[in-house]
């Protein structure tokens, strides 16, 4: 997709099997929201094809698509009461008055919206508009429900409420939710399946496990999730693991695609694949900690890197119970991780 | 009002609020009164006046409504001013609906230099501007009857002209409310209406314009108020058989003399467009404050 000069959205191929909560994320400019609005229909794609059930979607306005869409504004229609605004879709396809009322009452039901039918949307708070905006789109029996963004404007607390209410709304209805965000928590919290983008290009598609555990790219690694990376070059690839060394030393993981020795590479690891402890294996690094961040459950210890030119910073998890044993603060120690826990990627 | 305190202070917000109530003083409640005064009395001579005749009567009212004709025209100025507001809000609408949500940039900023350019000359040369196009022997004639639309010239003056020439010089006090009403609504609402699958037709009728309501009904006052008190258009476009109200008023002043009959016909004017006004206001649900703003 091009506007202009500039290609938004590069060659990509991705496929949304029926009844999944199929999440698009990326960085804010990324060409998620391009990408949704060219399924909608609402931008016909300068090449490729848009297939819904098998149908090439090409040329066919987003009002004749199976899809709907939930905007990030939500765009109600403020002059509208409640029910209105969910029978609209109706209403534009000649359905009766008493008709559409019962619709609207129907989805007003399922949203845990009872006799909310006759206020105005103004009247609703953030959550409960939110729902309708959902109920009004699922009024026109879409196979596939397109969410841009639409949590972004709700505080904390009430997102995370939402996100589970959307994920049960989607497992209810069973209707297709292609949901984009540029926040991962969500997309690894609600999803079946996640396509990563960044720069108008798929950087991976997965299951929210695999992209964490199994990050193809750098991009990945360090978008999904927290991640440590220690950069260097790689000396031998053999049997599925790398080899790397840098300036803070020598360190082997899971070997990602394409590696080959020479090559400039980045290898991560997860802060709670690091630990004080650790006697094992080669993976050993000089940390001396900072500051602990408590975050409940856990605390997150950041360290400086010891012996290097450029000092680094490091993070690992602490759970409650290790807190007792942690270092103490300014203290060097050493840590380490399993080769198993780590993997090495491309630089690029 | 509170608000005019708080913000500047009590002597500052005092001053401000002195200097609106002298300008409505000034400029809206002593004119008033003295028309409202001057309508009620007997027009008389000099010695006579505040002698035993000078009393207050409804005389000046009851001859424009006994007039053959005056009470047509009043009829007609109202009615004919309601015209050209449908007609400029016919033509405003589609054009302030593409300039604030169709348009490109540069073509919003040529649109509105073009649509601004006339007004830079006053009205009376744009009253001319269409005194020439409209001649029997001018332009519009001659370029239909050689389109072969019709035969013969027509005599575009008189009703026809005035409305024509009011729909064209007030079209910006229709088009600027309209369009920033317009500009205001958030594209999604359109894109989700659409979505949803409405027509072009329902969109504008159940979203585009419940929004723009506040706009058009100051657009529709303002283009209201300015075609019931006009005085060049009718005067240069009319003919003899379409005299505008506001000509009447002017010839009981300044060419009969008689200013109590004057002022009772300009009262019934002014009343007669309030009526409209309120009843406009009250039909579009929009308040003066809102509609002003």
């Amino acid at each position: 997709m091009r506007f202009g000069a500039t290609q938004a959205v590069k060659s990509l191929s991705l496929d949304v099997r029926q009844g999944e909560f199929f999440s698009i994320l990326g960085p804010s400019g990324c060409g998620k929201t391009t990408l949704l609005r060219l399924i909608s229909g609402f931008l016909q794609p300068t090449a490729g094809q848009v297939l819904i059930n098998g149908k090439d979607m090409v040329g066919v306005p987003s009002n004749m698509r199976a899809t709907a869409m939930i905007f990030q504004s939500l765009a109600l229609f403020p002059f509208m009461r409640v029910w209105e605004n969910i029978a609209f879709g109706l209403e534009a396809r000649g359905v009766g008055t008493a008709e559409r009322r019962r619709e609207a009452e129907r989805l007003l039901e399922l949203i845990a919206l009872p006799g909310y039918g006759n206020r105005m949307p103004g009247e609703l708070s953030g959550g409960q508009r939110q729902r309708v905006a959902i109920a009004r789109a699922l009024a026109i029996q879409p196979q596939v429900l397109l969410l841009d963004e639409p949590l972004s404007a709700l505080d904390l607390k009430l997102r995370q409420h939402m996100r589970a209410e959307l994920r049960d709304l989607q497992k209810r209805t069973g209707v297709t939710f292609i949901y984009i965000t540029h926040d991962q928590s969500e997309a690894l919290a609600m999803s079946d399946q996640v396509a990563v983008m960044n720069g108008g290009e798929l950087q991976q598609i997965g299951t929210p496990q695999e992209l964490y555990s199994h990050p193809k790219t750098a991009f990945v690694a360090e978008f999904v999730g927290e991640n440590n990376a220690l950069t260097g070059t790689v000396t031998e690839v053999s049997g599925g693991t790398a080899v790397l060394e840098g300036p803070q030393g020598r360190f082997s993981g899971r070997a990602g695609a394409g590696l080959n020795p020479g090559a400039k590479a980045r290898l991560y690891v997860r802060p709670e694949a690091l630990s004080p402890s650790s006697e094992t294996g080669e993976n050993r690094l000089k940390l001396a900690i900072e500051r602990f961040d408590f975050e409940g459950a856990f605390a997150t210890a950041y360290a400086l890197l010891q012996g290097t030119g450029s000092p680094q910073r490091m993070f690992m998890t602490i759970s409650q119970q290790g807190l007792s044993d942690a270092p103490a603060i300014g203290a060097p120690f050493t840590a380490g991780f399993s080769a198993e826990d780590a993997i090495v990627l491309s630089d690029d | 009002m509170t608000e005019i305190f708080d913000r500047f202070g009590k002597p500052l917000g005092g001053i401000f609020l002195g200097l609106a109530l002298l300008w409505l003083a000034g400029m809206v409640l002593v004119p008033g009164v003295f028309m409202i005064n001057a309508s009620l009395r007997p027009h008389l001579p000099p010695p006579l006046r505040g002698g035993e005749l000078d009393v207050y009567v409804l005389d000046n009212f009851a001859y424009l409504i006994n007039h053959v004709n005056h009470g047509r025209i009043f009829f007609k100025t109202v009615w004919s001013s309601a015209l050209v507001t449908l007609v400029t809000l016919l033509l405003c609408y589609p054009i302030a609906f593409w300039l604030a949500k169709v348009a490109r940039r540069w073509q919003v900023a040529v649109m509105l230099v073009l649509l601004l350019i006339p007004y830079l000359m006053n009205e009376v040369l744009r009253g001319l501007a269409w005194y020439i196009i409209l001649a029997f022997s001018g332009p519009l004639n001659a370029i239909l009857i050689g389109l072969g639309l019709m035969d013969e010239p027509v005599r575009w003056y008189g009703d026809g002209g005035v409305v024509a020439g009011m729909a064209y010089a007030y079209l910006l006090f229709m088009l600027f409310p309209i369009y920033n009403a317009i500009s205001t609504l958030d594209r999604a609402q359109i894109d989700a209406a659409r979505d949803l699958g409405a027509s072009a037709w329902r969109i504008h009728r159940r979203v585009v314009l419940p929004h723009a309501k506040v706009g058009i009904a100051t657009g529709c006052v303002f283009v209201f108020m300015m075609a019931a008190g006009s005085y060049v258009a009718p005067a240069l476009l009319g003919a003899p058989g379409s005299r505008w109200f506001t000509q009447i008023v002017y010839e009981w002043f300044f060419e009969i003399g008689n200013w109590n009959r004057g002022a009772a016909y300009g009262v019934a004017l002014m009343a007669m467009c309030l009526a409209v006004v309120l009843g406009l206001l009250a039909l579009f649900r929009v308040n003066l404050a809102s509609a002003v703003k």
